[in-house]
């Protein structure tokens, strides 16, 4: 129940102004940030044009222009730069320093701190659009306007399978120990996880693998989507499986302390 | 459950409190009042149950046994009822690294319908000096007071601060006091964690001495310190040479007898005697450390402090 303070008692923010302002105060964290920056854009941005300037790595784009095969996944990969690796080490952190603990005391609570941090992650990704879509188009990029909203259904899904996976690792591990595997699951799903090179494309048992874990799926959708060749099924059955268990694993396994 | 404040004032009343951490009891029976408009001290050595303590009280840990009402409310149940009335500055600071002090103390006042005016905030604790300074850069003192300044920002009725004065160097310490006795004044409770012993002395309305998870002490200072018992209990505190006789050095200030002195030693070269002090009697210990051949490099005489009903209830060294 929730008893109503006397006139005299000091009172919240409005709910709206409180997540607002926590949006507002993670989204300049991560973008003022250095490291997280060189992950979040430079990173994307220069396998963009590596990718679509060289042909370094050999790509069956299946009769599609190399630049508008290769931007999709580049977003797919700036999706699991911030919602993922960027998110786990700055929670990590933050759950380190006392920071969740103390914001968690004030008016914000617990449930509109992780409302601000997604938020924040979906703001971050509007930057990482604009800027990698601008290089893209300056590059030739000619996306299928129809499949843009299906795309940006996909990377909502995506968005809330790597938020999840980063809260529970961050909930979990030292925050050292987020540093690396985020770090380390950035690089691996970025060489073998189906982001950049669909997973048919891949080596080996990888060809299999990959369509089944969310970088995989992600790739694939976003590919579908915006190539105009429509997201295939198992991309979203992939993502919400994951979101789901990634979900059920941090609310079960988060430790504030 | 009641809106109200307990019917004898408190702001908060803690009862029965135990909180296990893989089975072993770090809280274990606490009880504990704070009034509104008073500063109450927790007392204690570092692990002795103090931070957990006020965990619980801020909804940061759920008790394993016993109940926690803060403005008559449950901390956990009633969170969001809490949450504007409650500042808490903690231990650990929980200030994000790499925001700005001015920018971080912003953000916490956005929180609140009605937070204080943030310049006159920052004037009384100087935070001007460093408010476009990341958090990562600040001193341990500016830390504090920034982390303080957070705490009161939303005007709240309840305040627990843990160790506010750790890291601080004495101009800060002032200033941190000051604000603590002026939100006391205008009638907020005041709930601070310490280990320092003036601390406590100085700016405590009423004291929980805390050991092992326990209240083992509790009142005003002046109660705990027994001053209304008169002027024959004092204390002689002496530094010298580690290993002195105990018994020898009792007979020597009861000239020639313990005559109700006892003498401890809590650190090696640290002597406490306690007893009916007067000239005769450190004349007497004088004398005797003269024929020991032993120089002392501190002799004091005073009334007991609150270090002294610390080792008294525990026998053990408190800073």
């Amino acid at each position: 129940m929730t008893p109503t303070p006397s006139a005299a008692a000091p009172s919240a923010a409005p709910a709206a102004r409180r997540v607002l302002a926590q949006t507002s105060f993670e989204t300049r964290a991560i973008l003022r940030n250095g490291e997280q920056l060189l992950v979040t854009l430079v990173l994307p941005v220069l396998l963009l044009l590596g990718l679509v300037q060289t042909s370094l790595i050999e790509l069956d784009t299946a009769g599609a222009s190399r630049v508008d095969f290769v931007t999709p996944g580049v977003l797919a990969l700036a999706c699991l730069s911030t919602a993922f690796t960027s998110q786990a080490i700055a929670t990590a952190f933050d759950r380190r320093n006392g920071v969740l603990r103390l914001l968690a005391t004030t008016p914000l609570g617990r449930s509109g701190l992780l409302a601000g941090k997604v938020l924040g992650v979906l703001a971050v990704e509007v930057v990482q659009v604009l800027v990698i879509g601008a290089v893209a188009l300056g590059l030739g990029w000619r996306p299928d306007v129809a499949g843009v909203p299906a795309a940006v259904g996909a990377g909502l899904l995506g968005t809330a399978a790597f938020t999840a996976l980063a809260l529970l690792l961050a909930g979990t591990l030292r925050a050292e120990g987020v540093l690396a595997v985020a770090n380390l699951v950035l690089v691996l799903l970025v060489v073998g996880g189906g982001l950049l090179v669909p997973p048919d494309q891949l080596p080996g048992p990888l060809a299999h693998l990959a369509a089944f874990l969310p970088s995989g799926a992600l790739g694939e959708a976003l590919r579908g989507a915006l190539l105009g060749t429509g997201v295939p099924a198992l991309s979203v059955v992939v993502l919400l499986g994951w979101t789901a268990a990634f979900g059920w694993g941090a609310t079960r396994l988060f430790r504030w302390h | 459950m009641p809106t109200s404040p307990a019917p004898n004032g408190a702001a908060v009343v803690v009862r029965g409190l135990v909180k296990r951490y893989g089975g072993r009891a770090v809280v274990d029976g606490l009880d504990l009042e704070a009034r509104a408009g008073a500063v109450t001290a927790v007392l204690g050595p570092n692990g002795a149950g103090k931070t957990t303590t006020v965990e619980c009280c801020e909804g940061l840990r759920t008790p394993d046994d016993g109940t926690v009402q803060v403005l008559g409310m449950d901390p956990v149940a009633d969170a969001r009822a809490l949450r504007p009335r409650v500042g808490v500055m903690l231990q650990d600071g929980g200030l994000p690294t790499g925001a700005r002090a001015g920018e971080m103390l912003r953000h916490v006042a956005a929180m609140y319908a009605s937070p204080r005016d943030l310049g006159e905030l920052s004037a009384r604790l100087g935070l001007g000096a460093f408010a476009g300074t990341t958090v990562r850069r600040l001193s341990g003192g500016q830390r504090q007071r920034l982390a303080l300044a957070a705490a009161v920002v939303g005007r709240p009725e309840v305040v627990f601060l843990d160790e506010p004065s750790a890291g601080m160097d004495p101009q800060s310490r002032l200033a941190v006091w000051d604000l603590v006795r002026e939100l006391r004044d205008e009638g907020v409770a005041v709930v601070l964690t310490t280990h320092l012993m003036d601390e406590a002395e100085d700016l405590a309305d009423h004291v929980h001495v805390v050991d092992h998870g326990r209240v083992i002490a509790s009142g005003t200072v002046r109660e705990l310190l027994d001053v209304d018992a008169g002027e024959a209990e004092r204390t002689v505190r002496l530094d010298a040479a580690p290993g002195l006789d105990l018994e020898a050095m009792a007979s020597a200030l009861g000239r020639g007898g313990p005559d109700g002195w006892v003498v401890t030693e809590p650190e090696p070269g640290s002597y406490v005697a306690s007893g009916p002090a007067d000239a005769r009697a450190v004349a007497g210990l004088t004398a005797w450390l003269a024929d020991s051949g032993v120089l002392a490099s501190r002799l004091t005489v005073g009334r007991r402090t609150l270090e002294d009903v610390f080792l008294d209830l525990t026998g053990r060294h408190l800073r």
